[in-house]
Parts: structure tokens; sequence; C-alpha cells
């Protein structure tokens, strides 16, 4: 009985000192000066205001990332937080340092486990350099008062520190694609994949809502709906050329003129902004996936 | 007695299962009507689409008859295509969303500002390529916030 106490406890510690959360220390950051300009476009690529601004927002009104916006999942239903710079509602009050470590971490000024709903295991692949302009950039948005709601996520999956677990498992998983045949891929595989994370939608989870690598892009049921999916994006299931996504990045057409729907509208508007030679090269990843 | 009762008992399964192959099959036809309006719309801004791209030329003729064309579609009365029962939910097939039901002053005024963008878009597609393209993307943007709102994906 001793013994089995004695494992018991050992487990405990143990499961405890794995599943610290892992910050980023003045070290790692050391001589990088932020660039908001820069940083605007890392924004962009990175989606952040097609989750925290309002629902519907348009304009300068999707520069407001006062969060709300609510996201149903298998786990239950997140809702964006407040990231706008507001003292106290959102992250104006926050420690550059503390914004990276949420960003590439998923790790709370408090210590606290993020859910992956906010997509870090993507960030933690972006280069420090380029967070660190995100960040600068985000300083230079309007702060907004208004309250983060909390997540409705039931037991088990409201014991956050479980979630330390899930990351050893899949927030560190690499690249999806490895070997990237030219730098354009190279390029578009840093926007995809470390940035615009669209392995999130458009790749299926396991029960515990671990991406499936070996499926990248295969396309993915959408949560809290029996029937509609995340198309595939690959070689093999999209039959369009890279003239052709590029294009529906730019444009919201497809090659026969219909016009994007969904969440996809958001991400549009993102990729529009970036540069035609940034839109080329996630065209030619998205086609480099088999 | 027993001929009378196989046939009828078969007859009742037959309608049974014409039935549910027709309400599988056969298509409802709001959601018929829709497609085909939106089939349309899509025929008329493929034609400004590609010249927008550069598949094709710049024809100031041909681009305003297309808009046109999509202003003439947006008069049509759709009352009768958008039959609450006939969601993605519902109808095999149909991919408005249900939620545009319970939202329908919101869905009228995404349906007004098309019809609006594509009277300007009409008003400028002979004005040469660029003021076309600036047209076709303002209706474009009145499309997508319906269909991001409304459609479900295939």
């Amino acid at each position: 009985m001793r013994t089995i106490l004695v494992l018991a406890v050992l487990a405990a510690g143990a499961g405890w000192f794995l599943t610290i959360p892992e910050t980023v220390s003045e070290d790692d950051v050391a001589g990088l000066a932020g660039d908001p300009v820069a940083g605007e476009s890392i924004f962009h690529a990175a989606g952040c205001a097609s989750c925290h601004a309002a629902e519907g927002a348009t304009g300068d009104a999707k520069l407001v990332l006062a969060g709300g916006r609510r996201f149903p999942s298998d786990f239950g239903t997140f809702i964006a937080p407040n990231i706008s710079s507001d003292t106290t509602q959102g992250v104006g009050a926050w420690s550059d340092l503390d914004l990276i470590t949420a960003i590439v971490e998923g790790t709370s000024p408090d210590g606290q486990h993020y859910y992956p709903a906010f997509p870090y295991p993507a960030y933690g692949k972006a280069d420090l350099s380029d967070v660190v302009d995100l960040v600068a950039y985000m300083r230079t948005l309007p702060a907004d008062a208004t309250p983060s709601v909390p997540h409705e996520v039931a037991f088990p999956f409201n014991v956050r520190r479980g979630l330390g677990l899930w990351k050893i498992l899949y927030a560190d998983q690499g690249w999806a694609l490895e070997d990237p045949a030219s730098d354009q891929i190279a390029r578009g595989r840093y926007l995809s994949e470390a940035l615009a994370h669209c392995g999130d939608c458009h790749t299926p989870r396991n029960a515990i809502g671990g991406p499936l690598l070996d499926q990248w892009f295969q396309g993915a049921p959408v949560p809290g709906s029996a029937t509609d999916r995340f198309p595939a994006i690959n070689a093999a299931e999209l039959p369009w050329s890279e003239g052709d996504i590029a294009y529906y990045l730019e444009t919201g057409f497809t090659p026969d003129f219909d016009s994007a729907g969904g969440h996809m509208v958001d991400v549009i508007e993102n990729m529009a902004k970036l540069t035609e030679e940034d839109r080329a090269a996630i065209a030619a990843y998205v086609l480099a996936i088999p | 007695m027993k001929f009378p009762k196989l046939f009828l008992t078969g007859c009742v399964t037959l309608a049974l299962a014409g039935a549910v192959w027709a309400g599988g099959h056969g298509g409802n036809p709001a959601v018929d009507a829709r497609k085909a309006h939106m089939t349309l719309y899509q025929f008329h801004v493929t034609t400004l689409g590609n010249m927008a791209r550069g598949n094709t030329d710049y024809n100031a003729e041909a681009a305003s008859t297309a808009a046109n064309a999509i202003v003439t579609l947006t008069t049509l009365d759709q009352s009768g295509y958008w039959v609450p029962g006939t969601d993605s939910d519902s109808v095999e097939g149909s991919r408005a969303s249900a939620t545009l039901w319970d939202n329908i002053p919101d869905a009228i005024a995404k349906g007004t500002a098309t019809a609006e963008a594509a009277q300007v878009l009409a008003s400028v597609a002979g004005d040469g390529s660029e003021a076309m393209v600036g047209g076709l993307q303002e209706l474009n943007t009145a499309c997508t916030a319906c269909h991001r709102a409304y459609r479900v994906r295939r």
C-alpha cells in the first residue's frame, strides 16, 4: 500500500513537472526591436482580427480586438478574449514578454495554459523577430473596454493543467511539409503553417483535438455541424492552378467566379493585404501538399 | 383475399419508396430555383471575371451587357425561393444556412446591398477595365457578405 502511495505521489509529481507552462525569456528576444510597420503584415498573415474582432466587423472596426466571437467545438465553446490595448480588459498592461509568451507558448501571464483554439502551436513555429514585430503593431491598435467572456468548457477539459500534456503531444510536431522543394514553397510553408494556421481548419483532428499530420490539408468536419466540412486543399484534391489559388486569396473569386463564403472570407481579407509574392508562395505550398 | 392484400401492400410500399426517392433525388423546387438564379448570376459574373483576371480582353459592350443582366437578376422576385424549411439541414443539396430564416431583416439588407452594388457595377462596366474591376469587386464584396453569413460549405 505504501509503495502504491509513493508511486502515485511520484507520478503526480512527474505529471506536475511535465505540464509546467513554458515561457519565453528575455534572453530569447535579446536584441530584437519591434517594428510596428513590419508587424502589420504579420498581423494580417496571422489572422488575428479574424477571431478577435467583433463578428461582422469591417474596415477599421476589424482593428478593435475586443473579442467575443464564439467558436463551438467538440470540447465546448471557446470565446475569443479581448486582446485590445485596453489596460484593464485587454492586454495593454501586459509586458512584451507576456504577449510573446502567450503567442508562441500558449501560456498566460499568470502561468496558465491556453486552449489550442488559440493557434499557438502554429505561432510557435514563427520567427521570434516576427512575433516581436507583431507585438509592436498590436500596441498601436485601439483599446476597447469590453470584458472577456469565460469559455464554456466543462470538466475535464476545464482543467487547464491537463493542456500541458496536450502540448507535449501536439504543440510542437514540427512542419507538416518537411522538405520544401524550393525557397518559394518554404516561404509558403512559413506563411501557412506558422502564421495563417490554415491546417487548423483544413486538417482533421483526433479525439483529443490533436491535428493529424499524416492527413494534412485533407479536409475536416466543421465543429458544431453534422454535415458541413472544410474542404481538402492539396494537389490531389484541389483542381486549381497556383494562379487560381493566388487569385482566390487576393479577390475571393474561385476559378469559376463563385464568391467565397464562410470563415474563408476573413482569411481572404487578410491574404489580400499580403504581397503578390507571398500569395503565390502560399499557392505553391498548397500544391506541394500531396 | 390474400392476393389483393399482397397487391395493396406492394402498391403502398412502392408509393412510399417512390416518395422517399423523389424526396432525396428529385430536388426541392425552391432550392432548385435558388440554384438556377445563382447560376445565372455566376454566368454573367464569369464574363466580367474573365476580363478582370485577364483571361479575355476587356470589351466595354460585353461588360455592360453582363452587368445589366446582373441588375435584371437582382430585380426578379425571389420571395418564392426562400421558403422556410429549405435550409441545408432540411433539404439535401441546399446550401442555405438555417440561420438565414432567423435573420430575415439582415438577409434582406444583404440582398439590397447586392442589388445596389450591381447597379453601381452596371454604371461603370463600360467605362474601362479598371472601373469595371472596381465595380465587380464591390459586387463580390456584397455577394460575399451573404455567403459568409448564410451559405454552408458543400
